[in-house]
């Protein structure tokens, strides 16, 4: 091969192009199955939502349900706890929400029970504000399930829900 | 790859030789010239291998009875208990065998440490062994879930949730992970998957480690470049055959009373209550191997850094060969460096102890600074101690310390006389 042909494309390097073009996209079509088999499927999707009887719940009682796998706590508050919560300075949060956002009814708090650190369930009644600590690594939430002390970086997630009728949650 | 060229006696093994050459393979692994000084924590490799063919054969029986299905599984591992004949003994021999494998592992490893065997010319080898190890942490984390006990799911469940950490794109890898919205049926499957495909993986490396560690042949105790073969060699059958045989044995006792006498104390009393999504025991603990990590993870009062600093942890050995910027070998001729040697075992010790601690109060800060000490060690004390170190003179040859003089053919056939006499 002269060097004049090397520089210039010919048609030899085109059909190269074009074929690991071609390869490229064929392998990326064949991977993809393979990677995204691991994703949720439609069995796991299908059980998004539930349907919690909440008509037994005191006030000061907190419930656990399993919703997608996970522990969801729904939390039917006292006044004492709706004020600590609502009382909190938001600068003082290391993730700042206001507990009116997190608890639209502010008797009822709906959270996934799963610290946002490493997944573990925090326990109820326990920790420095009062309401849950995770036993995990020591993480502190308040009244409203946000962190207030400890490696976790968020405040315990509020899921999708809605109050069907006046005893019923729907979670997700 | 063989030293000399080597033709088999018999005529069928000539004409399979020319063929397929396994005979000139099983002649250079016979013949392998290997330094005579080799002490007994170089007899850790064989016992690996070893380990490693051990659970590969007791996980391939338990495969035959174990129930990979979140309902299912927990009771499987009960009627293997129970049931199955000897299955007792065989999941006793796999569950202890996976912390005998890290134990002598680590031997493995600090041995290489103290006599400088990751430095050139066999950073590869290294490389290999650290993949190694990581697929062998890898490994054992799966196949701890796979009972679906409480252990099992938390310890799953904190473990994939440290890729939740990474910025954008974590619970998509989370989730992915899992094939749901947390650990479940999925999770198991896969596991139970990639835990039966894993050690197959680590046999391959192993297989390469030896590879790289038969072009340059092994360290020594002095660490000093000898010839091979040469009066300073001893063919690897039968003296290290021997000897790492007698090892063995030796590791037996110790793996036979684990299995025999306290089949659990290396397991936690938790993983034998069936997983429950609900409750988290009160104190996850990953098994000891996983400690010093998990200390080091915890440390660390970011969620993301923590992981950062877990995984950086194990990098900081894989680049060890350029971090220690000493010329000589042994820690045998560097008197400094011996006593950050062992200020660095004391360092992980403590991590490992913190690791099973509650992470607070006292733990806590012991931890920070048992971390902060483990990475200047590596980051700050190796590559300055390089320069600065005054080593003690290096012998010329294995045989010269003993022997006086050096290694000229007069005393090599002293030394063959010497042999004759034996």
């Amino acid at each position: 091969m002269s060097d004049s042909e090397k520089k210039k494309p010919n048609r030899r390097d085109f059909i190269v192009t074009a074929t690991t073009a071609a390869g490229a996209v064929g392998v990326g079509a064949v991977v993809w199955p393979l990677v995204d088999q691991m994703n949720p499927d439609a069995s796991v999707k299908a059980l998004a939502s539930t349907e919690v009887d909440i008509s037994s719940v005191e006030r000061g009682q907190s419930i656990t349900v399993l919703w997608r796998g996970k522990p969801v706590f729904i939390k039917r508050r006292t006044q004492e706890e709706i004020d600590s919560a609502r009382a909190v300075d938001l600068s003082e949060l290391k993730h700042p929400e206001k507990d009116e956002d997190r608890a639209k009814n502010p008797e009822w708090l709906v959270m996934l029970g799963v610290c946002t650190h490493l997944g573990c369930v925090p326990l109820n009644d326990k920790g420095d504000y009062g309401a849950w600590f995770c036993p995990c690594h020591g993480s502190h939430y308040d009244t409203s399930g946000r962190i207030r002390k400890g490696p976790a970086p968020t405040n315990m997630e509020v899921p999708k829900y809605e109050f069907v009728n006046s005893n019923t949650i729907k979670i997700g | 790859m063989s030293d000399h060229e080597y033709t088999p006696k018999s005529k069928v093994g000539k004409w399979f030789n020319d063929r397929l050459p396994l005979l000139t393979l099983a002649n250079h692994l016979t013949d392998y010239p290997t330094p005579k000084n080799l002490n007994y924590w170089w007899t850790f490799g064989g016992i690996l291998t070893f380990c490693l063919i051990t659970q590969i054969i007791t996980g391939i029986v338990l495969g035959m009875h174990y129930v990979a299905h979140a309902d299912l599984a927990f009771q499987s591992v009960e009627h293997i208990m129970r049931d199955v004949n000897y299955g007792w003994l065989i999941r006793y021999v796999h569950a202890n065998g996976a912390s005998m494998f890290f134990l002598a592992v680590y031997i493995h490893i600090f041995r290489s440490l103290y006599y400088g065997s990751y430095k050139s010319p066999r950073e590869v080898i290294w490389i290999i062994g650290m993949l190694i190890y990581f697929l062998m942490m890898a490994t054992a984390f799966m196949g701890y879930v796979l009972p679906w006990g409480q252990m099992s799911f938390w310890g799953a469940t904190v473990i994939t949730n440290l890729f939740s950490a990474i910025p954008l794109v974590g619970e998509s890898i989370t989730n992915w992970l899992w094939g749901g919205y947390s650990v479940d049926n999925p999770t198991l499957t896969r596991f139970f998957s990639l835990h039966y495909l894993f050690p197959f993986l680590i046999l391959g490396l192993v297989v390469l480690h030896i590879w790289a560690l038969h072009v340059p042949g092994n360290n020594n105790p002095i660490g000093i470049d000898i010839k091979k073969p040469s009066k300073d060699t001893v063919p690897f059958h039968p003296y290290i055959v021997i000897k790492d045989a007698f090892a063995l044995l030796i590791f037996l006792l110790i793996f036979a009373f684990f299995v025999f006498f306290s089949p659990n104390i290396l397991g936690h009393a938790d993983n034998y209550i069936e997983a429950n999504p609900l409750v988290t025991p009160a104190h996850i603990v990953p098994e000891w191997y996983l400690l010093p990590f998990y200390a080091i993870l915890r440390s660390v009062p970011d969620k993301l850094l923590g992981i950062i600093a877990m995984f950086m942890a194990i990098f900081v050995l894989v680049i060890l060969p350029w971090l220690d910027t000493s010329k000589v070998r042994s820690t045998v001729f560097r008197p400094i460096y011996k006593q950050f040697y062992w200020f660095l075992v004391a360092d992980v010790l403590i991590l490992g102890y913190v690791g099973a601690m509650p992470a607070e109060g006292i733990y806590l800060l012991i931890a920070r600074v048992a971390t902060a000490y483990y990475f200047a060690h590596f980051l700050i004390i190796l590559p300055f101690l390089g320069f600065k170190e005054k080593t003690t003179p290096l012998p010329l040859s294995i045989t010269e310390p003993i022997l006086g003089g050096s290694p000229d053919m007069a005393m090599a056939k002293n030394n063959f006389n010497y042999k004759e006499k034996l």
